[in-house]
């Protein structure tokens, strides 16, 4: 305690440890900037292509309007229930724990299969398009990290009190919800957000076996045949994480942290 | 010539000096309290014993041994900390078991020197119980008995008792200077609760801001406090600034009151002193209307009864200072809150500090030991 | 009720369906196809690539964390590498595949640079990004940081009393990890290689990037004969998926004894 210098064998693994993780990273960079024509050194042509190809943008179009939809039915889905067994039914928390920890075991290259198998037979409005059948599955996949932040922000209040002092004062359940509660627990509820936004941008097994087109399989499709715009959206893939893990970090500055792991599939 | 000697030790942590060069000794068998609020350096002196710390200068002598430079696996010194030091993957006999374990004792010596220490701390049932399934106070014992188990040349006890409740504190601190006075084992102590350093100490050294301010024993602490600082930490204490009027008499000048101390005595005239009286000392009267308060009194109103059992506490606004006197409560009942009083301040037993001299500077010399 | 209708009668579902035949018959067909070759083949290989990663993931992750959390290393280090892991945990799949072929591919930065620099050709020696070491290396990105972002808390619980309490009672700091740091964070490390192992075993996208083509991992294939245009056979891959479900039960079995085992000085 109260050493005075950082220990030789920390250092080591430290600096291995930034080794490997920044050597893929600093290589991906070198090779999108390589000229497509020569292969050498260095040209934005890769990424002037990439912004010129209409089918970058609608790609992440749809995955960032798939993740704000995803995000909502969460939301909407969760927080009143999160809140109701917080308040009238505890008991059923761990079951709900539990029901959370259900989409890590299930692989989603193993809920894909009984998803199409099940909704087969479905209406196209909801088959057919990915603002119905994806965002239903990526609601899914969100579930266990908008239920754990969620969770962990309304432990964090006095849900009882708050409620209670709300009611007293002449409010509705609704207005309770709305005005009290939400506020209370927005940096949960943000905090959940960022980690479904960076699940759905980069969500590929699903999309791919279901046959949309969001920007991770985009970015497949890209790879089989042009390997510098592919390394480009690689790199810009990154940072949206990069991006999103940040948010995550800043607002939940000074609070406890919420989960950071998203679904490292 | 001492068996555990601090020579000397000085502890800067960047601007901030920890310790600034105190110097303890310990005779075989003593007990020794270190006692001061925190921040004072207690904890890093314990620490630099320990070997957990080293000192920027001065060194730690054992047995005539300099040990400064050694590892603490090697100083053979037992620690019990403030809490949570049990390790939580073994059962009670398995920590005390733990040190000797490292010391390839052999384990039919080893079982019978576990059990019995656990029966030495009262423990002889819990042996087979995991830390988290013993309260604070076991956890404790546990870990005196995991640190007596290496027959430490020196015990060390970082505040053992401070997390936990009052009433198994005062149980288990006489439970620790049973056991010590039995093993005879010499003991450094850190605490920062007075009553519980000149409760069970053989000597008590008062630090503040990295230096040792008195050392002592216990009664010497209470009845000759050496500075300003040991005096209003160690029990409570009426100070009454005052300036000598009379050094032949031993008159003071508190305020517009004139006051005769023996402790006066001899002090030169004009010298700032403060007149210490013990609130056990300082007797309250009812006040008579108009009437001459008398030799060596202050007229004050109490303001507050504070009820500790056999004593009432009364605090006492005078014009010049707050007073606190302890009475039988019986006789408090006849000075009500807001009833005028006369305090008398004895002649005999009061102290008398001056301050004029810097505080700290000659703390030791003054202890007496 | 959401989660009725889109998880549990899902995975309810491909239960079902990997006994029914072509027509919808019952039959064990495909249960007794999928324990034959390729396909045993193809799972003893994602099962060893899953504990291999999670195994390597957990001992490298351990002492990283372990690094950027003991005393002087200082704060800000332990900031940037917790916020690091929790985006290289999420930044899996076609992404980092290709990140993977731009560094170590035939024609990637690395092994250029090898190739170049150092007179040494991996390729010349059998490596390839797109074989099984290949895809080890390549999930380890992302098995690392989540085994740091697991650990990092059961770390922080080891109290430096123990430590100074051990050395006090004269042990090294070898027999401090091995008396009381390692079954201490035991409980938390079995928990983090089950993890670890669900991650990489059901990981398909990352694999699907790399080397979709070269090594056979059950994912793919499952992938493979859902989508594949001319051998589908959604009855054999929902076999398989459900091969995969009992993969993971098994692992769970022989994990729970193990967890209780290690942690009973907790309950």
């Amino acid at each position: 305690m109260r050493r005075r210098w950082i220990a030789p064998s920390a250092i080591v693994w430290l600096l291995v440890a930034a080794a490997f993780f920044l050597i893929p990273l600093i290589a991906t960079l070198l090779f999108s900037l390589r000229s497509i024509q020569t292969g050498k050194c260095c040209s934005g042509a890769a990424y002037s292509l990439i912004v010129h190809d209409h089918q970058f943008w609608t790609t992440v179009r749809l995955s960032f309007l798939l993740s704000l939809e995803t995000i909502a039915i969460s939301l909407l889905l969760l927080v009143p229930t999160v809140y109701w067994v917080h308040l009238k039914l505890p008991r059923l928390r761990p079951v709900l724990a539990l029901m959370a920890l259900v989409p890590f075991v299930v692989p989603p290259i193993v809920l894909v299969v009984g998803l199409l198998n099940l909704y087969k037979g479905a209406p196209s409005w909801f088959y057919d398009k990915p603002y119905g059948f994806l965002a239903a599955a990526y609601v899914i996949l969100a579930f266990p990290y908008m239920y754990f932040a969620l969770d962990a922000g309304f432990r964090s209040i006095d849900l009882h009190t708050l409620t209670e002092a709300s009611q007293s004062l002449g409010a509705n359940w609704r207005t309770t919800l709305t005005r009290v509660i939400l506020p209370n627990i927005r940096v949960a509820a943000l905090g959940g957000s960022f980690l479904t936004l960076a699940i759905v941008m980069g969500e590929f097994t699903i999309a791919s076996l279901s046959a949309f087109k969001t920007f991770p399989p985009y970015i497949q499709v890209i790879n089989e045949g042009q390997p510098y715009e592919a390394a480009a959206l690689s790199l810009l893939s990154f940072l949206i994480v990069w991006a999103a893990m940040l948010a995550l970090l800043f607002v939940g500055r000074g609070r406890s942290r919420p989960a950071q792991v998203a679904a490292a599939r | 010539m001492a068996y555990l000697e601090l020579r000397e030790l000085r502890r800067a942590f960047g601007p901030v000096v920890a310790l600034d060069g105190i110097q303890v000794e310990l005779e075989t068998g003593e007990f020794l309290s270190l006692l001061g609020p925190s921040g004072c350096g207690k904890t890093t002196a314990l620490r630099l014993v320990a070997g957990f710390d080293r000192p920027d200068s001065g060194s730690i002598v054992v047995d005539g041994k300099d040990l400064t430079r050694v590892s603490p696996s090697r100083r053979d010194m037992g620690m019990v900390f403030q809490a949570y030091s049990l390790f939580p993957n073994m059962t009670a006999e398995q920590n005390v078991e733990f040190g000797l374990r490292i010391r390839k004792n052999r384990r039919a010596a080893r079982r019978k020197r576990v059990s019995e220490l656990l029966e030495l701390v009262g423990l002889g049932h819990a042996g087979k119980r995991y830390p988290h399934q013993l309260s604070g106070g076991m956890q404790q014992r546990v870990a005196l008995a995991r640190a007596l188990a290496i027959e430490p040349r020196v015990l060390l006890l970082d505040e053992p008792l401070s997390a936990l409740d009052a009433k198994v504190r005062v149980q288990l601190r006489e439970e620790i200077r049973r056991i010590q006075t039995q093993l005879g084992i010499t003991t450094l102590y850190v605490t920062h609760d007075q009553e519980e350093a000149l409760s069970i100490s053989d000597h008590v050294a008062v630090m503040s801001s990295g230096r040792v301010e008195q050392l002592g024993t216990p009664a010497e602490m209470y009845s000759a406090p050496a500075t300003p600082f040991v005096a209003e930490f160690i029990g409570t204490m009426n100070r009454l600034e005052a300036v000598v009027v009379d050094g032949e008499r031993g008159e003071v000048e508190h305020g517009s009151t004139r006051l005769t101390v023996d402790a006066a005595q001899g002090r030169t005239r004009g010298e700032r002193v403060l007149v210490l009286v013990r609130p056990e000392l300082l007797e309250l009267e009812a006040s008579t209307d108009g009437g001459a308060a008398g030799e060596n009194t202050l007229r004050g109103e109490v303001l507050t009864q504070t009820f500790l059992g056999p004593v009432t506490r009364l605090k006492v606004i005078a014009p010049d200072a707050e007073l606190i006197a302890d009475m039988s409560t019986a006789r408090a009942a006849a000075l009500p809150i807001g009833s005028r009083v006369v305090a008398h301040v004895p002649v005999a037993g009061t102290r008398l500090l001056s301050l004029s001299e810097e505080p700290a500077s000659d703390g030791q010399d003054r202890g007496g030991r | 009720m959401y989660a009725l209708a889109f998880l549990f009668v899902p995975a309810g579902e491909v239960i079902v369906g990997a006994f029914k035949n072509a027509h919808g018959g019952a039959t064990f067909d495909h249960m007794r196809q999928i324990v034959h070759q390729p396909y045993l083949d193809q799972y003893w290989l994602t099962i060893k690539i899953s504990l291999i990663t999670a195994g390597g993931g957990c001992v490298i992750g351990l002492f990283v964390a372990y690094a950027a959390i003991r005393a002087g290393t200082p704060r800000f280090l332990r900031t940037i590498l917790s916020t690091f892991s929790g985006v290289a945990a999420n930044f899996a799949g076609i992404p980092l595949a290709f990140a993977f072929i731009a560094t170590l591919g035939t024609i990637g930065i690395v092994t250029t640079f090898m190739r170049d620099h150092l007179g040494f050709d991996p390729y010349a020696h059998g490596f390839t990004i797109f074989g099984e070491t290949g895809v080890e290396i390549t999930y380890m990105y992302f098995q690392i940081p989540l085994m740091i972002l697991v650990i990092a808390p059961a770390i922080d619980g080891l109290r430096a009393e123990w430590r100074e309490a051990a050395s006090n009672l004269g042990a090294s700091s070898f027999q401090f990890w091995r008396y009381v740091g390692i079954p201490v964070l035991l409980p938390s490390i079995l928990g983090a290689f089950i993890l670890l192992f669900g991650n990489s075993f059901s990981a398909y996208a990352t694999a699907y990037g790399l080397a979709g083509n070269s090594v056979f991992l059950i994912p793919i294939t499952i992938g493979f004969y859902y989508s594949g245009n001319v051998l589908s056979d959604p009855h054999l891959a929902q076999a398989l998926a459900f091969g995969m479900f009992v993969v993971l039960a098994a692992m769970m079995l022989l994990y729970i004894p193990l967890q209780r085992r290690s942690a009973r000085w907790m309950r």
